[in-house]
């Protein structure tokens, strides 16, 4: 049986090409930055009935995908899945990234950036986003730990077991805070409900592993090393799966709704009348991101081809900001209640649903957050020996990992 | 001596050095103030025996008349550009249509000063706060305009700060980037009087809005209160407001 054996990135012309222009990406959402601080977020299409915009959009993208990322490594350590083990240390890279894409995305939309340092040493404990800042920190510390703890020589897989639970665990209570953004906010109607933090877990598992199939095949084909069909198979299979779990707790959301009379505005909103949110609700979210991929994967024929996996990871992730924007911007248009009973209208857009148009610095801004993710992800795969050299079928098949 | 005839600052020095705050502010001049190490001017001048209040009679109320509007943008220097989207709107007009009967009635809202308020609970860094005589403030040395109080606020109160802000008064410091909405010109309160809004709207003619602490009895807002049927915004979330609605 032939070992895993782990080996940095080599720099080819192709590597180099692509961090040049994730590089400029950033340089340029860096850039924008700079002209939203100076003239004020007037400079985006964000206005105080659309308070959260793209950048929100893109970084709840990142950070949900972040802790579904590190399900490969969860699977290897905690539910002994072993044929996933040489995917480990990429798991753990990735998901460090992205939160830290993620993160970027947020800080750098605040409307004081420079005052970072006083959301890391000021606290209101009743604040579900003060906790995430430890939740958030917090992973990036375990994750650190549980990938030197994957690549010391000297640590046992008991003790990476365990490592990795810790991790594991602590995703679940990320995600789970990360959903209670929205869960917790009782003004709104289409927030306020127990269920966004199930549901956001459900689309982390679902969104992180879409956007780890499509980094393993870039990196490996970049670095010209050989993958494995039937890995990625199997990868397939479990994101069809997720993304039908996702399917599952929105369906339950929306009836859940559907059954009360007073969230009927909001459901006809979403489901039927919203113009382009309803269109995100079933074109985007239910049928590019759910329905068809969901077939894709499980299709006789089409479903054993690499080209299945990759379009249906495409389409999750492109579903999956659909949805996003659809929770994020769509939560967001619909009008509150002021008095309920009443119908209200004002100078300043109550009672009527609230338009947003995103422009070019909030979108340059979180291009720059995944640009930031990738980049940090390859680096490490540089630097670091992440990357196993030899994924073939036959490899594989040697190291008889189906655990 | 009754409370009302102490000067301003002998009140204010009582306060202060109860809150514990004295040690760690110094006044740098009319007007700025350097605030360390927790507690604030606005929180010392609390009185934790109060709740101030508004009790609005919509019946009262002009549906063509925006005084209050006007008033609290000039006393507070939130002037918009035109662009009701993103201009700060401390307070507003809404119409309200009775859905059964077609009952229209015209009305002002503003910050709703919750005793539970939401915007104080998600607020991460605790910027949003509720002073002991139940005013909710922005603190903006430590906002970092996470726009997350805005998310959470049923009233849609609250107002991000778009753009540079230009000719802004001393008592009401604004910042391109934070969040902002009705003090309840706390520094008038303070200093023993009424919001501009109260005082604009008792020069129309009209007397829709009363001002009063809503913790004493005698108060001319807890007679009325007590008297007449009112509502508050938003029942149904139980944040008991410290304005309320009569007349509807």
């Amino acid at each position: 049986m032939e070992r895993t054996i782990y080996r940095e990135l080599k720099p080819t012309p192709q590597l180099w090409f692509v961090a040049f222009g994730l590089v400029v990406v950033v340089v340029a959402a860096l850039a924008s930055v700079i002209h939203v601080e100076h003239r004020g977020h007037i400079a985006t299409g964000m206005t105080n009935q659309i308070v959260w915009g793209l950048p929100h959009v893109f970084a709840i993208f990142l950070i949900v995908a972040a802790s579904g990322a590190l399900n490969v490594a969860s699977m290897a350590s905690v539910f002994d899945k072993t044929q996933y083990k040489p995917l480990s240390r990429l798991s753990g890279l990735l998901a460090m990234a992205l939160l830290v894409g993620g993160l970027a995305v947020l800080v750098l939309d605040l409307g004081r950036p420079d005052r970072l340092i006083v959301a890391m040493t000021t606290y209101n404990f009743s604040s579900i986003f003060a906790w995430n800042i430890f939740l958030y920190t917090g992973f990036l510390a375990i994750v650190a730990i549980y990938l030197f703890a994957q690549m010391s020589r000297g640590v046992t897989s008991e003790v990476v077991k365990r490592v990795g639970l810790v991790a594991f665990l602590w995703r679940l209570a990320l995600t789970t805070g990360t959903g209670s953004i929205f869960g917790w906010l009782v003004a709104r109607p289409g927030y306020d409900a127990a269920i966004m933090a199930p549901l956001f877990i459900a689309m982390s598992f679902s969104f992180g592993l879409a956007v780890f199939i499509l980094v393993l095949v870039a990196l490996f084909r970049l670095s010209e090393r050989p993958l494995s069909d039937q890995l990625l198979y199997s990868f397939g299979r479990l994101l069809a799966i997720f993304a039908a779990v996702v399917l599952y707790f929105s369906a339950v959301r929306h009836l859940t709704n559907l059954y009360a009379a007073e969230h009927a505005g909001f459901e006809a909103f979403i489901l039927a009348e919203g113009g382009f949110q309803t269109v995100l609700f079933w074109g985007g979210q239910v049928l590019l991101g759910g329905v068809v991929p969901i077939a894709m994967i499980f299709h006789p024929t089409f479903g054993k081809t690499r080209q299945a996996v990759l379009l249906a990871s495409v389409l999750i992730i492109l579903g999956g900001f659909a949805h996003i924007y659809q929770i994020v911007i769509g939560g967001q248009a619909y009008p509150m209640p002021l008095f309920p009973g009443y119908e209200v209208s004002s100078g300043f857009g109550d009672g009527a649903v609230a338009q947003y148009s995103p422009r070019w610095p909030e979108l340059v801004l979180g291009l720059g957050g995944v640009a930031i993710a990738l980049i940090a992800t390859g680096l490490g795969a540089k630097v670091l020996r992440i990357l196993p050299t030899n994924l073939s079928d036959a490899n594989m098949e040697r190291q008889g990992g189906n655990g | 001596m009754s409370r009302e005839k102490l000067s301003g600052a002998e009140l204010n020095r009582r306060d202060f050095l109860r809150s514990g705050a004295a040690v760690a502010t110094a006044t740098l001049a009319p007007g700025v103030t350097l605030m360390a190490f927790g507690g604030s001017e606005a929180e010392a001048a609390a009185d934790a025996g109060k709740r101030w209040g508004l009790l609005i009679d919509v019946g009262k109320c002009a549906p063509d008349c925006d005084a209050c509007v006007s008033a609290c943008a000039d006393e507070n220097g939130w002037k918009g550009q035109g662009n009701p989207e993103t201009d700060a709107q401390w307070i507003r007009k809404v119409t309200l249509k009775n859905k059964a009967t077609g009952h229209e009635a015209s009305m002002p809202v503003m910050c709703q000063h919750c005793e539970q308020p939401p915007c104080v609970d998600v607020c991460p860094t605790g910027a949003s706060f509720k002073r002991e005589d139940g005013i909710v403030l922005v603190d903006k040395h430590i906002c970092i305009g996470c726009r997350y109080c805005m998310m959470a606020c049923p009233f849609k109160a609250r107002s991000f700060v778009h753009e540079p802000v230009v000719n802004q008064k001393t008592h009401a410091p604004r910042g391109q980037g934070t969040v902002e909405s009705c003090t309840l010109c706390v520094h008038r309160v303070d200093a023993g009087g009424v919001p501009a809004c109260v005082e604009a709207c008792a020069a129309t003619g009209n007397g829709a809005i009363i001002f009063g602490d809503l913790r004493d009895p005698e108060s001319e807002i807890s007679k009325r209160l007590a008297e007449y049927p009112s509502v508050a915004l938003r029942p149904d979330l139980d944040l008991n407001p410290g304005v309320r609605y009569a007349e509807l």
